[in-house]
């Protein structure tokens, strides 16, 4: 018993953890990997929709990676991508009428984009490329973590677009109506998806200035 | 791993038969819970355009059944078809009756029938008008409210199911609604106006046409076009019955 205890790997070790550390840096779906653009440009115009998006993409990805890990070893290798989407859409499908029942305020207010987790290129990456190949614990930690790292720009690009764009954050107004006597105005630009990909590449830029491994050669 | 083409049919039809289970039993156990949610949400609509605010989810039905002293459904020529004063008006079929199957019917020169609810607020009778137009990416939708003299707008209410957030999404927030409160829908001589909305502001109007306009909103042209296209369609599927109250007046 001791002995078996001792050769499994423990829950949270260090190996798992990077898990989830790794993709909000080093490894970030968006920035790095470059996946679930659309997404990041069509729900970042104000932070709220941003947040609850990141949650309901958490939820989908952590509980698909784990679906997906513990049939893995069942899957026909030929209709494995028809799968993972099966999984994946029941997941979403099920996210969205239970939002609908009972946090219907907020699944209104994402409206069309719950139903384009789908279509997040995310979700399907991480079940081909990870949950594919892995134990349903390390798949379950790696769901969240690349939740987290997409969640996290998500967030950092809806608060400059929210800000800059509308003068509020959380739909409060942050910026004093000083500024406006003064002839301040909201950049409307910001509103607009053209402006979030501009952003999302400023991040890149500022990231890889930072960490230059990330560099193509 | 068997990969053999009989395998891969037997699991992609077990697959497919438990996806199917879960999400229809998903439905099924959720949809009393979703219909609650809507009629709710229609209720606050038909409140929110009376000017009444604030009224939580639980409290809804309450003070939807308090406020709301009568529903009539109304036919094409303005006759009143049925009318409910009574009671369990949440059950009631001008509550119940489909809008899109309605106006769909009017643009086929169909005969229809539309629902109207009137309020007492105040003491004083407010006519609360469901609407059902189009947007830019989907159908936008509201309620507009009268006084009795059936001109003048207390408040609206607008919803949509996928406008752009920040541009046309920006019908349902305070700025653009209350807009439209004092404003008429009759000129002086008493011919219809509707509501317009105006690209680049009401100013733009001539001075007397500006009590019958409002200001688009900028980034949203389309579902401005929207609204203004739905006041018009609406308001006037309602003439004949305004008309006829005149007249008994």
């Amino acid at each position: 018993m001791s002995a078996e205890t001792k050769e499994r790997e423990p829950l949270f070790s260090a190996k798992n953890m990077k898990l989830v550390t790794k993709p909000l840096n080093m490894d970030n779906p968006i920035t790095v990997q470059v996946l679930g653009i659309c997404s990041a440009l069509a729900v970042t115009a104000k932070l709220k929709p941003a947040i609850v998006m990141s949650i309901s993409v958490m939820v989908v990805l952590a509980v698909s990676n784990v679906v997906v890990s513990l049939l893995r070893n069942g899957i026909p290798q030929r209709i494995r991508i028809i799968v993972q989407l099966v999984v994946i859409a029941t997941m979403v499908i099920l996210v969205d009428q239970v939002l609908k029942a009972f946090v219907y305020d907020i699944s209104k207010q994402l409206s069309v984009f719950v139903g384009l987790i789908i279509t997040n290129c995310i979700l399907m990456g991480r079940l081909e490329a990870f949950a594919m190949g892995n134990k349903p614990w390390p798949a379950f930690l790696d769901g969240i973590g690349n939740a987290l790292g997409y969640g996290l720009i998500l967030v950092i690009i809806a608060f400059f677009r929210e800000l800059l764009g509308s003068g509020t954050l959380f739909d409060y107004h942050v910026i004093p109506q000083a500024f406006y006597d003064f002839g301040y105005k909201n950049n409307g630009l910001m509103i607009l998806p053209p402006m979030a990909l501009i952003t999302v590449g400023v991040i890149i830029w500022i990231q890889r200035n930072r960490n230059r491994d990330l560099i193509e050669k | 791993m068997n990969n053999s083409n009989g395998y891969i049919l037997r699991y992609a039809a077990i697959m497919v038969i438990i996806a199917a289970a879960l999400l229809s039993s998903a439905a099924m156990l959720l949809k009393p819970f979703q219909e609650r949610n809507m009629a709710i949400e229609k209720m606050g609509g038909i409140l929110d355009a009376a000017g009444i605010h604030g009224v939580t989810t639980d409290d809804m039905i309450a003070s939807f059944n308090k406020y709301v002293t009568e529903e009539v459904v109304i036919n094409q020529e303005g006759k009143v078809v049925e009318e409910y004063k009574e009671g369990a008006k949440e059950n009631g079929k001008a509550f119940a009756l489909g809008l899109k199957e309605q106006y769909y019917n009017k643009s086929q020169g169909k005969p229809y029938e539309l629902p109207l609810y009137i309020l007492t607020k105040d003491d004083e009778t407010v006519y609360i008008i469901p609407m059902l137009g189009t947007g830019l990416w989907g159908p936008i939708w509201g309620n507009i409210a009268l006084k009795s003299d059936l001109n003048t707008v207390v408040g609206v209410y607008f919803d949509h199911k996928g406008e752009t957030p920040g541009l046309g999404a920006e019908i349902t927030t305070d700025p653009f609604k209350k807009q439209f409160v004092g404003k008429k829908i009759f000129d002086d001589k008493g011919n219809f106006t509707s509501i317009e909305v105006v690209k680049g502001g009401a100013q733009k109007l001539p001075k007397n046409m500006q009590i019958h306009g409002v200001d688009a909103i900028s980034g949203g042209t389309i579902t401005s076009k929207g609204v203004d296209a739905m006041l018009k369609n609406v308001l006037e599927s309602y003439l004949p019955y305004f008309n006829q109250i005149r007249k008994n007046k």
